[in-house]
């Protein structure tokens, strides 16, 4: 019983790859179509994905600047340092002094001239910390009780940009939600439309089949297969036109990344979002074949 | 086995194609029915595979209702019957092994048993040497025999032939009466439709005259 069920779903899965390589320009570009628009916000995802975990270390831990008064002796830097490493809040800190603050600023291309003319060190000695702080409530708390320290200038956090950049984060989740939710319609539809002529040129067969007492999970089956099997297949195109896409922006970025003195490269799709994305399209090529093989069943029902 | 009260079918457009029928027929018989084409014998052999209907009353096969059938349910009842139709419809992208195995690929059959079905169905017709061949280069009585192969390769307790000497010559039209004949004595109830009077003259089955829409006595 079993066996026989095995072999029939065998045969159709065998039928419907002989059905799919019979046209097989046809099927390739229903293929790419359905890949390109799958591979949109995946794409989209993978860059956000990509930017976010560039941020992640900087919000999870929040950073502030501490700016040193200008003539501070040895012994009130100890002072802060002990202080510092007292504190529970604070979970590591560099000294940058102002002399080094000057040599960096001396060696990022474009402010050589300008510190060229300069008649004194106009930087402040710094104190760069990562607290541990979660809220933006704790980190007021605590900036609040270093600028009343005395050796102390100015407090600032570095933590505004990262706070707008969570927020354009947050609008690109929405934005690629959207952009996946009307390019999944859309695949849907190509999908109806795919197994709708499909249909109509097995018309035939379907109606004589029905006459000899198939049922519809029959008639629907070589259908169903053909749009998982089509959906998977657009799975499979989308993830290469991304890792496409990644490799080339990669080989962009290295300029870029070497003007700026950073280290920044685009992670491919991690494993289990691709195993996700081919999942999802199998399933988005079923769904299509199924609304279309229902629509059209019901149309050809004798009555 | 087959047992019809009061059944009446009128279409959409207010044609009434049956009036009324009341009609027992028992296991094993052999019955024909004959009448002017319009007279309703393809409605009344459809609706016993359900492919049409009824407007009103009941149909019984077996002692179950076909008029309350669930049409999940129709598909199994529709496997019980082999089913010779009048535009014979068979598959022309296919040749005539994979033709006749339809039937059995719908009800699951391993590949073993389907081929031997097969090839026993095609021998009872005369096609076995043809299963290679596309329905398309058969002639009209080559492809009538196809159909009944098709018919007959699933086992069915319930032969219904619509009109099955249509277009064929007198001695094909005997010749095909006579399988029919070969397959009641095993058995099978067969249901034959024709207008051709002249195949009715010397039979001894039962014959039903449909006028109207109505089962003339």
């Amino acid at each position: 019983m079993i066996r026989t069920w095995i072999t029939q779903h065998a045969f159709v899965l065998l039928h419907t790859l002989k059905s799919l390589f019979s046209t097989p320009m046809t099927s390739l570009l229903s293929i790419i179509v359905m890949g390109i628009a799958m591979s949109l916000p995946t794409g989209i995802y993978i860059v956000m994905k990509n930017v976010q975990s560039a941020a992640g270390q900087a919000i999870d831990l929040p950073q502030m600047s501490l700016f040193l008064k200008y003539d501070l002796t040895p012994q009130d830097l100890a002072n802060i340092r002990k202080r510092l490493e007292e504190d529970p809040n604070i979970v590591s800190f560099q000294y940058v002094s102002k002399e080094a603050a000057l040599y960096q600023l001396q060696q990022s291309s474009g402010w050589t001239d300008i510190t060229i003319h300069l008649s004194r060190n106009p930087l402040p000695d710094t104190f760069i910390l990562h607290t541990q702080a979660s809220s933006s409530e704790s980190l007021e708390q605590l900036r609040h009780a270093m600028q009343k320290w005395p050796e102390i200038e100015h407090v600032q956090f570095d933590s505004v940009w990262i706070e707008r950049l969570h927020e354009l984060l947050k609008l690109g989740r929405f934005m690629i939600l959207m952009l996946a939710i009307f390019l999944s319609i859309a695949i849907i539809a190509i999908m109806f439309n795919t197994i709708r002529l499909q249909i109509l040129t097995q018309q035939n067969e379907i109606e004589i089949s029905k006459l000899i007492g198939a049922t519809d999970s029959f008639i629907r089956r070589p259908f169903l297969y053909f749009g998982t099997l089509q959906g998977f297949l657009s799975g499979v195109a989308a993830l290469m036109i991304i890792a496409f896409f990644i490799e080339k922006l990669n080989e962009e970025l290295v300029g870029l990344t070497r003007v700026y003195h950073i280290d920044f490269h685009l992670q491919h799709l991690s494993v289990d979002d691709s195993l996700s994305l081919l999942i999802f399209s199998a399933c988005l090529g079923w769904s299509g074949a199924r609304i279309s093989v229902a629509s059209h069943l019901w149309q050809i029902e004798p009555r | 086995m087959i047992i019809f009260k009061n059944v009446s079918k009128r279409y959409a457009d207010g044609y009434v194609a049956l009036n009324n029928i009341d009609l027992n027929i028992d296991a094993g018989e052999m019955i024909f029915l004959t009448g002017h084409s319009g007279a309703g014998k393809s409605t009344l052999l459809k609706l016993i595979a359900a492919i049409e209907r009824p407007s009103s009353g009941t149909i019984t096969i077996s002692g179950q209702n076909i008029a309350q059938l669930k049409l999940s349910a129709i598909p199994y009842l529709r496997r019980q019957i082999g089913f010779i139709f009048q535009d014979h419809k068979l598959l022309f992208d296919r040749n005539v092994f994979n033709n006749v195995s339809l039937p059995l690929q719908i009800s699951n059959f391993d590949n073993k048993t389907r081929s031997s079905r097969v090839r026993a169905a095609l021998d009872k017709v005369g096609l076995l040497k043809k299963e290679k061949t596309m329905p398309i280069a058969l002639s009209g009585g080559e492809q009538q025999r196809l159909c009944i192969a098709r018919a007959i390769v699933h086992r069915p307790n319930i032969l219904i032939a619509d009109e099955p000497t249509g277009n064929l010559d007198v001695a094909y039209a005997r010749e095909i009466m006579s399988m029919f004949t070969s397959f009641n004595q095993v058995g099978v109830t067969v249901m034959i439709s024709t207008h051709d009077g002249s195949l009715l003259e010397d039979t001894q089955h039962r014959i039903l005259v449909l006028n109207q829409g109505k089962l003339a006595a």
